[in-house]
This record gives C-alpha cells, structure tokens and sequence, in this order.
C-alpha cells in the first residue's frame, strides 16, 4: 500500500456517494429501475475515480497523466448521448410526450452531474492529502453541497404567476379565459372535456418569462409533468383529448388546458409551479444591448 | 413533403355546401350528422371540428 491509498479510496466512496445521493427517482419518474440506476452508479464511479487520481499524480510531478481527464470529457458526453436516445426513444410511447427540450434537459443533467462527481473526488482527496481524513471530509461535505446549488434549476413559479380558470365553450371554440385552444366539434366530446378539463393562465413576471414560456418545449414539459402527477384522461385514438397550452399574442399569457385524472386544483397548481425552467428555454432579451458595445 | 394535418372526411346536412375531393357523408339531420362524425372519428383517430353548425371535418393532426 502506497501513501496515496487511503486518500484515494476515501475520494472514490466520496464521489460514488455524491452520485447516489443525486440520483433519486423523482416526479421526472426517471431512472425508475435498478438497471438504470447501475448503469449511473457505476459511470460515477468511473467519474470519481478520474478525479481522484488527479491529485497524485500531480503529486508526484506526474502531470502528463492529467490528460486522462479529457477521456472523461468524450466518455461522459456518451452519457449524455445515451440519455437522450432513450427517452427519444420512450418518448413517442407517452400518452403526454415529454417533448425534445424537456429530454435534453435531462441529458444535460445526467452529465453535468458526473463533472460534479469529478470535481467531489478531486477535492477530497486533496483535503485528505492537504490536512487529514477530517479535511477530506469537509471537503467532500462542501463539495456535495456546492453540487447540489449547482444542481438545482429554477422553479416555474419564479417567473410566472399561475391562476385556475375553468375551460369553457363558445361555439364550437374551447377556451381558458380569452386564449383560443382548440375546435372540438361533438357535443358528446364537449362534455367530456368541461367534465375533466382544467386550464390555467400563466402569467409572465417580466419580459423574459413572456419568451422563456412561449417555448414549445417548456410547454409540453408542462403538460407532461401535469400528466405525470395527476393522471391524464386520454387514451390512443383519442386525439381531441390532447392537453395543450396555447398562447396569447397580445401579453405573451400562456393558457394551458389539461385533462387529468384526478381533478385537483391546489394539486395541479403547486406542481405548475414546481415545474423546472428549461435551460434550453431560458430566454433573456433583455440581456441584448441595444446601445453600446453590444450592438455593434 | 409530408402532410401534417389533412382532411378525412367531411359530414354535412347541406349537399350544396360540400367541396369535391374528399370523403363526403350526407345525414338527414343534426343528430345523425353527430352520430356519424363521433364513429368517424374514433376509426380514423380524427379530430371532428365544426366549421358550421351543418359542416363537419375530421382532421387528422
């Protein structure tokens, strides 16, 4: 056993451990199984372990050796690949499909979280290396909890204020508020709709909320985390019992019609407002300099 | 190119209404008009709109 065994086992069970602790099953119902937790387990091992040779090895003066990170660069945009071919994949079996932004948000994370399981291992065990084993476990503590303020995103409830409005009829024209969703011609499907329909108005805080929900995919991941929770009234060959969310031009509201399972209002409006905001939706015009350096 | 929504059917009360080129249901009155579109649109997984209180499309999306 060299010197460098214990740090570099205590920075292994550090970043496997961080790994486990982000990998819960959540409202995104994902990864549900044993075998796709493995799979994650396993990789983050994987990532800890190129972490946590990194500090020996400049240790020993050995710095070419640092290249090997680049492996975990190619090696964990694989997983990134393999996220988003399987939900794709799944996606198309969804009664409420998750939509493309939605999955690459997923993907994202799912890499992104094993850079932070590197970056746990390599500061453990240079805690340990620096100080003692309580070095290296403040270390890996305060890296675990930087990881997990980078792992947070926002909440849908930052940026929009939601409200319940009870869908209704003029014509044949299904509406929430004044925002036109859609034409259902049968009366029979009518009913069926104002029986299990609720709809919601978001309105945007600001300018920035207006372009970030006028994403589609930001509006399916709405749909479909609605659809997750509360069940969805709506089956194949079904097609008019579709929940939508449609937009209105003239403030940039979103009005969002869903028909779930169990109709709950203060259910339904806690999970909209739980709802991630996308990075891949996050719009800033107001980020765009319109004087100065910016525009020229 | 690929179609994304296109019309299946159309079900009318009114002959004279009805354009050439698609499937076309004439019913007696309201009442089988609906009967028809709901059948309709449960095998052709269609959407049945109205466009007028004697006109019915079923849409594919």
């Amino acid at each position: 056993m060299s010197e460098y065994t214990y740090p570099i086992l205590f920075g292994l069970a550090a970043g496997t451990l961080t790994r486990v602790y982000m990998l819960r099953t959540d409202y995104r119902q994902y990864p549900t199984y044993l075998h796709g937790k493995i799979i994650h387990v396993a990789l983050g091992f994987i990532a800890a372990g190129l972490g946590t040779v990194a500090i020996p090895s400049i240790m020993e003066e050995e710095f070419t050796a640092i290249t090997f990170l680049t492996l975990a660069a190619s090696q964990f945009r694989e997983v990134r690949n393999m996220e988003r071919n399987t939900l794709t994949e799944l996606d198309s079996y969804e009664l409420v499909s998750r939509g493309k932004t939605y999955i690459e948000g997923i993907a994202i994370a799912f890499e992104s979280r094993n850079y932070l399981v590197i970056f746990t291992s390599f500061v453990s065990t240079l805690g340990y290396l620096l100080f003692n084993i309580w070095g290296g476990i403040a270390a890996a503590l305060l890296a675990i909890v930087i990881s997990k303020g980078l792992m947070a995103g926002g909440k849908l409830k930052d940026i929009v204020d939601v409200e319940f409005m009870e869908p209704r009829f003029d014509g044949a024209g299904l509406y929430v508020d004044n925002i036109y969703i859609m034409n259902i011609g049968l009366p029979e499907r009518q009913e069926e709709v104002l029986r299990y329909g609720m709809g919601f108005i978001l309105k945007p805080k600001n300018f920035n909320a207006r372009s970030t929900i006028a994403n589609l995919g930001q509006r399916q991941a709405i749909l479909h985390d609605v659809s997750t929770a509360l069940g969805v009234y709506r089956d194949s060959g079904t097609p008019a019992l579709v929940p939508l969310a449609k937009r209105d031009l003239d403030d940039g509201r979103v009005g969002v019609f869903v028909l779930p399972q169990e109709k709950n209002v203060e259910k339904a409006l806690k999970i909209i407002e739980a709802v991630p905001t996308l990075e891949n939706a996050i719009r800033m015009p107001t980020e765009r300099q319109t004087s100065g350096k910016g525009s020229q | 190119m690929v179609f994304e929504k296109y019309i299946l059917a159309v079900i009318t009360t009114n002959p004279s209404k009805v354009p050439s080129g698609a499937a076309v249901f004439h019913c007696e009155d309201k009442k089988e008009m609906e009967i028809v579109a709901t059948n309709l649109e449960a095998i052709l997984d269609g959407i049945a709109h109205a466009l007028t209180e004697e006109l019915y499309v079923i849409v594919k999306h």
